[in-house]
């Protein structure tokens, strides 16, 4: 058994975390944060040139090739810095999609460009309150035009171009759910910022009026494409938050360890240690659910809808926990604007919220486990 | 990254497997498979007589305590090939139950300090599960805090007379020897006034009283010593260097991995796959998969961390402190994980006669004994504080006791 990244994707997360800690320290994230520029154009182009952001793209369509789990080790760097870029819109949403369903022209024109730094993608799906269903998809799609609209859409205002859910038919069934790829820069479409609880990442509402618009896959396919998506994403996105909460539990032991009250380190009191000590059981959960579900995605594995299902709800409560507790751990202190605790407190439960909430997977990992079971 | 093994690995896999199929209790297995924390019974056989049966038919053929060197009754084998073992025996391993502080524990301590003479008595038979081994560490003044333990132990000619009481000693009513931490210095702080035995648990002077459990079983004992003579040649370690000697014990034990802990969601979720609320199945009600849910990524975790603590051992590194959480996490998930299953059975949960009770009662048994694995092998509390200090480095307890001569410590708290 080699349950365990190796050397050389080691080697990359060293390299991704100190490119980041350089180049991506907390002031970075707070310009984002407190600015209009919806991302850090300059850590975006850096993260082009170290060849990060087509890691899992393949050599023929401009990436580096290496793959899914280099890819994983790159994304928990990035939850780590809270890096305030579309990486996850445009790697884990639109190239994945890409990869997924396009067609040889689709990749030709857009994976380059996203390996490159040149464009931003992400995926369009949600219409308002609710999780991913088929019903909950209003924005039609006639003649290969899309009316309606989308929101929220992370990155939407700042992307190039976006994948949207939109319904070829009425059923409100999967099969009436197709994928649609639109250049963002051509018009018909109206893209708004959307005021939200973790400002250093763009939230949008684009409105779609007689927007031109090609298909991703088959018309009929749509739904099963966006599942496969999601899973894939789900992987991807829990390193992030992985990463996430090892920073959180870290500033949370290291002000345990620097602050000093009633004339003795706050650290030494036993109801900070088991705060800290419960923050280190959920982080260790969530990181061995993250590796199986790394696994299964590098594998193509059949147990990937399960196991992203458990990565994703495993690293969104250790997240959400972490960040939480490390405000509790540092007190008054924690909840100034000038301290950094709620930078991962903001980034935690909007992640959490991402690619569907806790329940919606909470669900669909019993429905998974069921199935399985039933077989 | 990989579940694969390496050829080695297979080899030693396929060997393993082929001798269990050809050699196990087939006749017990549906009913080890079954049993649940709280409850192991084996239709018409005596659980101890046919665990004991099966380690020694495992011992001649070479497969008992395979990380033990041959010549004190082990294989020799890697850290690797233990945990391979471990899954391969499945749920005949649930039949070692009663050997783990022999041989996790009792075992060890003897291999690190006891003379030649005695690790070749005693550890082939300890192996063998002919003989059993107890722990006599814990004392009514010292649970959580064992260095406060009081049991006397005065040097007498050759020998030690050991006078005081141990409780929550597993297993010392089926026990032949134990390994025994005594007081031998009342005058110096706590730590460095200890020191560490075995003995014959059929030794004149040594009384054993069955504790009745608050769920009605038996597992735990007290331990009572009246004038017990112990020679000075069943010491282990110095005089005085018993807490360090209890130290190596239990460093040992947090090496064993492979061994999973019960969580109780694998029965909880059959359990909701069969139960029907209302008309249908319970998984398929929203609330119940949320629960499920909550738990099944414990579980998950738990799974996958041991995962990575054996992928360490398959490297030949040491795993990581990461295996430290399993015990706190898995004891109390299981206790929430039998308060919910009956939460769903609504008054009817109530009833334990395993003829009348649901899933045979199951999760009653298992409601009774969880409070027990939260306290048992070290608290919650005490775990949490370990995880604190050893892996994420904060400061010790600020201790009070730690210079005092110990016949200095107060020992009532009110009056």
């Amino acid at each position: 058994m080699n349950f365990e990244f190796s050397d050389d994707q080691k080697q990359l997360r060293d390299q991704a975390r100190r490119f980041l800690a350089e180049k991506c320290p907390p002031k970075a994230v707070r310009a984002v944060l407190e600015g209009s520029a919806g991302y850090d154009k300059a850590l975006w182009s850096g993260l082009a040139e170290m060849g990060f952001l087509g890691v899992a793209i393949p050599e023929e369509f401009g990436g580096t090739g290496a793959g899914h789990l280099e890819l994983c080790v790159i994304a928990e760097e990035m939850g780590r810095a809270l890096a305030p870029v579309p990486f996850s819109s445009t790697v884990y949403l639109a190239a994945e999609a890409l990869m997924l369903a396009g067609s040889d022209a689709q990749k030709q024109k857009w994976l380059p460009k996203i390996a490159s730094g040149e464009a931003i993608g992400t995926l369009a799906l949600f219409e308002g309150p609710g999780n991913p269903s088929p019903q909950a998809i209003k924005v039609a799609a006639a003649n290969g035009v899309l009316n309606g609209v989308k929101k929220p859409v992370a990155d939407g205002a700042i992307a190039d171009f976006a994948i949207i859910a939109a319904r070829v038919g009425a059923g409100g069934r999967e099969t009436d759910i197709a994928l649609y790829l639109v250049d963002l820069k051509a018009g018909g479409i109206e893209a708004k910022t959307l005021t939200n609880l973790d400002p250093s990442r763009n939230q949008a509402e684009l409105t779609f009026k007689d927007c031109k618009a090609e298909l991703l896959g088959a018309a009929n396919e749509g739904w099963s494409i966006l599942s496969r998506v999601l899973d894939r994403a789900g992987v991807l996105m829990a390193f992030e938050q992985v990463g996430g909460a090892d920073r959180a539990l870290e500033m949370g032991r290291d002000y345990a360890l620097d602050r000093i009250a009633f004339g003795r380190q706050i650290g030494s009191f036993q109801a900070i240690k088991h705060i800290l000590a419960d923050m280190y059981v959920a982080a260790t959960l969530a990181r061995s659910n993250c590796y199986y579900g790394a696994w299964a995605l590098s594998t193509n594995a059949g147990e990937l809808p399960e196991a992203a299902a458990t990565a994703r709800i495993s690293a969104t409560q250790a997240f959400q926990h972490c960040s939480k507790q490390n405000i509790q751990v540092h007190g008054g202190m924690g909840f100034t604007w000038e301290f950094d605790c709620h930078l991962y407190y903001r980034r935690s439960n909007a992640l959490a919220l991402s690619l569907g909430s806790l329940s919606y997977w909470e669900d669909q990992l019993i429905e998974r486990m069921r199935k399985k079971n039933a077989a | 990254m990989n579940f694969d093994d390496t050829p080695q690995e297979a080899a030693f896999r396929a060997e393993a497997r082929a001798w269990i199929a050809a050699n196990a209790p087939r006749q017990y297995e549906d009913e080890l498979e079954k049993s649940s924390l709280g409850r192991l019974v084996l239709t018409g056989a005596n659980v101890l007589e046919v665990a004991k049966a099966w380690q020694k038919k495992k011992a001649d053929a070479g497969w008992a305590c395979l990380h033990w060197p041959k010549e004190y009754g082990g294989r020799g084998s890697s850290p690797i090939e233990r945990v391979i073992w471990q899954q391969e025996e499945g749920a005949f391993g649930k039949l070692s139950r009663m050997f783990i502080i022999g041989h996790g524990m009792c075992g060890p301590t003897m291999m690190a300090y006891a003379s030649e003479e005695h690790k070749r008595t005693y550890l082939p038979p300890l192996a063998s599960g002919e003989k059993v081994w107890c722990q006599l560490f814990s004392e009514p003044a010292g649970g959580s805090d064992v260095a406060g333990l009081r049991t006397r132990a005065e040097r007498d000619g050759d020998d030690w007379v050991i006078n005081g009481q141990k409780i929550w000693t597993s297993g010392a009513h089926y026990s032949d020897y134990g390994i025994l931490i005594t007081r031998t210095d009342p005058t110096v702080p706590k730590h460095k006034g200890l020191t560490m035995f075995f003995l014959d648990m059929k030794s004149p002077g040594v009384e054993i009283k069955p504790i009745k459990q608050a769920n009605g079983q038996s597992e735990f004992n007290e331990v009572y010593f009246s004038n017990v003579r112990i020679p000075d040649s069943q010491r282990l370690g110095a005089v005085g260097d018993g807490w360090n000697v209890s130290l190596t014990t239990l460093m040992n034990e947090r090496m064993s991995i492979g061994a999973s802990v019960a969580t109780g969601f694998p029965e909880l979720f059959d359990y909701c796959n069969d139960l029907v609320i209302d008309g249908a199945p319970a998984i398929d009600d929203r609330a119940v998969r949320a629960k499920l849910a909550n738990w099944a990524v414990k579980a998950s975790g738990l799974k996958y961390t041991a995962f990575r603590s054996i992928s360490a051992l398959s490297r030949g590194e040491r795993p990581g402190p990461e295996n430290s959480i399993g015990k706190l996490v898995a004891g109390s998930m299981i206790q929430e994980v039998a308060t919910y299953a009956l939460d769903l059975q609504g008054a009817a949960g109530v009833v334990s006669d395993p003829a009348q009770a649901e899933v045979a009662g199951k999760f009653q048994a298992m409601l009774l004994r969880s409070p027990a694995t939260r306290v048992e092998g070290g608290t919650d509390e005490i775990l949490r504080n370990i995880i604190a200090e050893r892996v994420l480095g904060l400061p010790g307890d600020i201790r009070v006791d730690k210079d005092v001569p110990f016949n200095k410590i107060p020992t009532k708290g009110r009056g």
